[in-house]
């Protein structure tokens, strides 16, 4: 039937990442490789970021997106990929973290 | 990610057909893995399971780690008849995750009044199907009683190959419906795939329940795709 009705073209990561490329534009692509306990998205889930730093999608509830675009700008330049993690925010230091408590693993890479 | 990769990716899952991605997470080598392709050993192993489940996740094979990324288009629910059941069963496959289109062309039945919130349509399942044919990822259930508005349908659905086919009517109706199957040219094979009497054996008597029987054999047909009786991989 009509895909329109399943797959949102205007909020699907994958798609928006392929209009941009497209458009010339630089984009780095986030994935969700690995959760322990709690956490909000699924493995699988993706964040999209450009050269400067617009993003769509998500790796979580909106606690580490902004930790994620910041690498994501830097994998952009390198071309290397980075597998980062993310844990319950430590207390006593000022870092990122999920506050539900789990546990997630993000692969970020450069598109071609 | 190879922009070539992407692109194959996002046609599949456009056309509504299963791919998974499939990446080297030492090297970032990335490729896509249709349906049906045949892929060796563990990896292809871990492969038709994430094709069955739908779910992500990392693999260890060939002293190597492949990250499994399983994009498949959603599955969605055609019900043949704007009936009592129907009503029933559009909002709880909805929520299920199963969106619901409903077809009849009598329209004293398919009414929006009737059906609030329901991609429906007050026409021949001929002409609907012709413009939005069926594809592997949707299932079936024909609940009208009418041959004249079932039969078309059922034919349709068993030679796209939906992942679950239903027909409402007891024993002695689907002995019938079977010999007009035959008629239309349907072969036993794919006649032995329609679930007759309609729905999981839970007892079901008024509408509402008969159209739980129904989900509930729909999300078994889909969780169970390519398994055979015995749960191996067919």
């Amino acid at each position: 039937m009509n895909d329109s009705h399943y797959l949102d073209e205007a909020r699907d990561p994958l798609i928006i990442a392929e209009g941009w490329m497209k458009d010339g534009k630089d984009v780095a692509i986030a994935t969700v490789v690995e959760t322990w306990g709690s956490a909000p998205r699924p493995v699988g889930s993706h964040l999209v970021i450009d050269a400067e730093g617009n993003f769509h999608g998500s790796v979580s509830g909106g606690c580490v997106e902004g930790a994620v675009v910041t690498e994501a700008i830097d994998v952009i330049g390198s071309g290397k990929a980075r597998m980062l993690e993310f844990g319950v925010a430590d207390e006593t230091a000022w870092q990122v973290g999920l506050s539900c408590g789990g546990r997630i693993k993000v692969y970020v890479e450069r598109l071609g | 990610m190879d922009p070539y990769a992407l692109k194959a990716l996002n046609a599949e899952r456009r056309a509504r057909r299963a791919a998974i991605l499939v990446t080297d997470l030492g090297d970032a080598r990335d490729r896509i893995v249709r349906e049906g392709d045949q892929v060796a050993g563990d990896l292809g192993a871990a492969i038709a399971k994430a094709f069955r489940s739908g779910n992500s996740g990392s693999v260890e094979a060939e002293g190597r780690t492949f990250f499994l990324n399983a994009h498949l288009p959603q599955p969605r629910l055609v019900v043949i008849g704007a009936v009592h059941i129907s009503q029933a069963l559009a909002p709880m496959a909805k929520i299920a995750g199963y969106p619901v289109e409903i077809i009849d062309p009598r329209t004293a039945f398919a009414t929006p009044d009737r059906f609030p919130d329901v991609a429906l349509h007050a026409e021949w399942p001929e002409d609907v199907l012709k413009r939005q044919p069926l594809d592997s990822y949707t299932a079936l259930a024909a609940v009208t009683h009418d041959p004249k508005i079932d039969d078309f349908a059922l034919k349709a659905a068993l030679d796209a190959n939906c992942f679950y086919v239903g027909a409402l009517g007891s024993r002695k109706t689907h002995a019938k419906r079977v010999e007009r199957l035959l008629a239309l040219g349907a072969t036993a094979d794919q006649i032995a795939r329609i679930h007759a009497p309609i729905g999981l054996d839970i007892g079901a008597a008024s509408p509402a329940e008969i159209a739980v029987a129904v989900l509930a054999q729909t999300i078994h047909a889909f969780r169970s795709r390519g398994l055979d009786a015995k749960g191996a991989v067919a």
